[in-house]
């Protein structure tokens, strides 16, 4: 991590280019430098942070005066940051016996302004939790006395995590792990404490900043989805080619324990949800040969969705992996214990995330943790499934390269669709498909969670969900349409997003066909549909004049009495 | 580490955390003399030479300096100690 004097010099920089974001700075201690932490953070990271930072102690003025700066700047992100010293203060004015209401109390103020905040604003709120202060009051008693400050701010750390499920568009950035991984003598200094308002050190500001902004990038949809390993001395110690199956080091013994340990971290990311793909200089039998027969491997050839193991270039390697998974290389992580290969890699492939590792295998993992590679802002069963989802995909490339008619192909695939509008079951993957959808997104129109629950009520909105299976398996839920009632005459397409996995498989045709039948049923004369130009979304640039759209006035326009359904060889479940 | 080599030192370091290539100090300089020496530099500047140096000073030591002579003046004090 780059020091804060470093990291500021970003300040001088042209930000002109980058994508732009507005975010509020809301503190009760002097939070100047962390302002510009961020902001200089935010360079590095591709965004332009327009920061609107309230005078310090000034939250509930912002925050309940509704003429306050803060309404007027229209920020997309505010940040909270309440800091534990000044929670210790309010601990400490209070009766030692009223104490056991601190945290209570902070909660429920907590409540208000996130109440007051997404009443003026639809912003999404990022609060700190509080770094823990043990004031020694208690000893070790002060486990077993909620009046002690530690039970209290223990408490509030906990509560907070709660109030994410009730409270939409609130979410916390970890301070309380920043501390535990850095050391409270590192992440507060007293020199600075007492000669600014600030209860931050130097050293911890690019590290909380980082952590912030890490939250903004996966509230805009910027997130990991891939994690790309190597084999020798990165998944196993040893060399497989030259030590043999029974010589790699893994399992409960001395170095093979870090192996098995990083194992399991990069299984349980998988669980989560993240796709595993194995990027290796080896001949491929001899390099499977372990996750098929080796007892101690974690890892199974099944948690991986692409495997390449040769002797060609790893740049080369890793974009046919990227190929074959349909995804961005800004979302992809690759793991080597070599320096060459991280070096090669980085220069010819320039969005991918190459961490350094440590050379001791006994580091990986803890230097892996500080990281916070794999930030996302869901999680749902599903994404469990996504492995096996790209497994299948690359059993179609195979059939696909056999049979050369592509309608045969498709007519031999069995494809299926059940369509659903939205309901309480499909709401968690609408929304997750929302923030993750880049590339197929004709509007990227972001939708959280709590957005489309008021949508599926508001009766001005139509909805819809569509599945793909076939024969080799189950996509899930791949597309989600939106449409808007804008008179009885016409319909708006105010969403139409669509998974990169079921691309020339006749889908859009077969969505299109389903909002027209459903239009015309409810007496719709025409359907809007307009594309709004992204970095990442120009493969739809030509969607709806494709399927037979007429431009008018910048927007696309398509006459029902005139509409013919097209050909697919899908069939509605 | 004469008193030379700390005013030096010392200088670099406001280059650095500045930013700003053309600051050339004296023991004489003061936040006055220099645009962007106010007090939230003034905390980033301590904090650089105490990680230089390896030293630690206490709040009103940090307080009290009026120009960069006292600062080094600290800083070789502390050296000898």
């Amino acid at each position: 991590m780059r020091t804060f004097s470093e990291l500021k010099k970003n300040l001088k920089k042209d930000f002109s280019l980058l994508e732009h974001k507005k975010v509020a700075i809301l503190g009760d201690t002097s939070t100047q430098l962390l302002y510009q932490a961020i902001r200089a953070t935010g360079y590095d990271k591709g965004y332009n942070l327009e920061v609107f930072e309230a005078d310090f102690n000034q939250i509930d003025r912002q925050i309940f005066d509704p003429s306050s700066e803060l309404y007027e700047f229209n920020p997309e992100f505010v940040i909270i940051f309440q800091s534990s010293h000044k929670l210790l203060y309010s601990y400490n004015k209070m009766n030692l016996n009223q104490s056991y209401s601190l945290a209570d109390e902070r909660i429920e103020k907590i409540k208000e302004f996130i109440h007051v905040l997404q009443v003026n604003l639809k912003a999404k709120i990022i609060y700190y939790n509080y770094p823990e202060i043990d004031d020694a009051i208690f000893g070790n008693y002060a486990n077993n006395t909620t009046l002690s400050f530690l039970y209290q701010i223990r408490k509030l750390n906990f509560e907070l995590m709660n109030l994410t499920t009730s409270q939409r568009n609130f979410y916390i950035c970890d301070l309380s792990t920043i501390q535990n991984q850095l050391g409270k003598s590192v992440m507060f200094d007293t020199s600075v404490y007492i000669n600014t308002e600030m209860v931050l050190s130097l050293d911890a500001l690019p590290v909380i900043a980082s952590r912030t902004i890490d939250l903004v990038a996966a509230l805009s949809g910027k997130f990991k989805k891939c994690l790309i390993l190597d084999l020798d001395n990165t998944t196993w110690g040893g060399i497989i080619g030259d030590d043999g199956i029974e010589n790699i080091q893994i399992g409960s013994l001395g170095i093979g324990k870090a192996f098995s340990e990083f194992q399991y971290w990069a299984k349980k990311l998988k669980q989560r949800g993240v796709i595993l793909a194995v990027c290796s200089k080896n001949t491929e039998s001899i390099a499977k040969e372990p996750f098929e027969k080796h007892p101690d491997m974690v890892l199974r050839l099944d948690d991986i969705a692409v495997f390449v193991a040769n002797w060609e270039n790893k740049a080369d390697n890793i974009r046919h992996i990227q190929q074959v998974l349909n995804i961005g290389f800004d979302s992809m992580v690759f793991l080597d214990d070599n320096p060459f290969e991280r070096n090669l890699v980085r220069e010819q492939i320039k969005d991918i995330t190459v961490p350094e590792l440590p050379e001791d295998p006994a580091d990986y993992l803890e230097y892996l943790y500080t990281l916070n590679l794999f930030e996302t802002i869901s999680f749902s069963e599903l994404d469990a499934e996504r492995t096996k989802q790209y497994q299948v995909e690359a059993q179609r490339v195979d059939l696909q390269k056999k049979i050369t008619n592509e309608d045969d192909f498709l007519k031999t695939l069995s494809m299926t669709s059940l369509v659903e509008s939205f309901n309480k079951f499909n709401i968690p993957r609408v929304a997750q498909l929302s923030q993750r959808s880049n590339q197929f997104n004709l509007r990227t129109i972001r939708y959280t969670e709590a957005d489309i629950e008021l949508l599926a009520q508001s009766g001005k909105y139509y909805t819809f969900t569509f599945t793909l299976d076939d024969k080799f398996g189950e996509n899930g839920l791949v597309c989600v349409i939106i449409l808007e009632k804008l008179d009885e005459m016409n319909l708006f397409i105010d969403t139409w997003f669509m998974s990169c996995r079921v691309l020339k498989r006749g889908m859009e045709g077969f969505v299109l066909n389903t909002i027209v039948e459903f239009a015309q049923l409810n007496g719709f004369k025409n359907i809007i549909g307009e594309y709004i130009p992204t970095p990442k979304n120009e493969m739809v640039k030509d969607h709806f004049k494709h399927l037979g759209f007429q431009e008018i006035g910048g927007k696309w326009q398509l006459e029902l009495s005139e509409y013919q359904y097209k050909n697919v060889y899908i069939t509605k479940k | 580490m004469d008193a030379e080599k700390i005013l030096k030192d010392v200088n670099e370091i406001f280059i650095d955390v500045l930013d700003n290539e053309d600051i050339v100090l004296t023991r004489e300089s003061s936040a006055k003399d220099i645009e962007e020496w106010d007090s939230l530099n003034h905390i980033q500047l301590v904090v650089a030479i105490e990680k230089h140096f390896k030293q630690r000073f206490t709040s009103s030591e940090i307080q009290n300096w009026k120009n960069v002579g006292e600062m080094c003046d600290a800083i070789a004090a502390k050296q000898n100690q």
